[in-house]
């Protein structure tokens, strides 16, 4: 019971951080600012998600249940990989393909 | 309660599909094709465990790796315009 409940909170929580990563992707005003918005969905949404996945699937030998969770956590790694080397060749072919980053004056005069 | 997941990522692959069409230059598109892909590795994993399939989480595992690949792909091809020459994406750039 408290670990359905944690595996609740957990996937709500990921679902949180997807909808607010898809709320920044299509509200931020440039490229580069709407790469952070994707990378939280890519870290913080993916892996809340998972783990409450496999906190589901659980840990039991009899009935191969830890399978299920290895791939889950597999999947999980793989993202935890990917996907700054994906925003990263992103941010550089933007900058080599000649997008001009957003320039916003922050107060101050002299800059 | 797996239904509730299912249609939260699917709001969230909708906003980033508005992304993927509104884009104004190629790479707000190819960002907004990685989120999608990524939302749809865990839409592929929670609609396993909706109808308790479990084995549907493999098919998430390569769905991930072909989206990486994918869109390393479309970005190399955008930025050297090649995808043969392997030698000039390292270093040396003017």
């Amino acid at each position: 019971m408290v670990w359905d409940v944690l595996s609740w909170l957990s996937i709500l929580g990921g679902l949180f951080f997807i909808l607010v990563g898809g709320i920044g992707v299509l509200r931020f005003p440039d490229v580069y600012t709407r790469l952070h918005a994707a990378g939280m969905t890519d870290t913080m949404g993916a892996g809340l998600v998972l783990v409450g996945l496999s906190i589901q699937s659980g840990l039991s030998f009899q009935s191969g249940e830890w399978l299920i969770t290895v791939r889950l956590l597999m999947i999980w790694a793989f993202l935890l990989f990917t996907s700054p080397i994906a925003t990263h060749a992103l941010a550089r072919a933007a900058l080599h393909g000649k997008v001009e980053p957003i320039r916003v004056d922050v107060g101050g005069g002299d800059a | 309660m797996f239904a509730v997941a299912t249609v939260g990522i699917g709001i969230g692959m909708t906003l980033a599909m508005i992304r993927a069409l509104l884009g104004p230059t190629l790479y707000d598109r190819v960002l907004a094709l990685n989120t999608l892909g990524t939302k749809t590795v865990l839409l592929i994993a929670v609609l396993g465990f909706l109808a308790g399939r479990p084995e549907f989480l493999d098919l998430a595992l390569v769905y991930a790796l072909i989206n990486f690949i994918g869109t390393i792909a479309v970005l190399k091809y955008f930025e050297v315009g090649d995808l043969g020459k392997a030698s000039e994406i390292g270093g040396g750039r003017s």
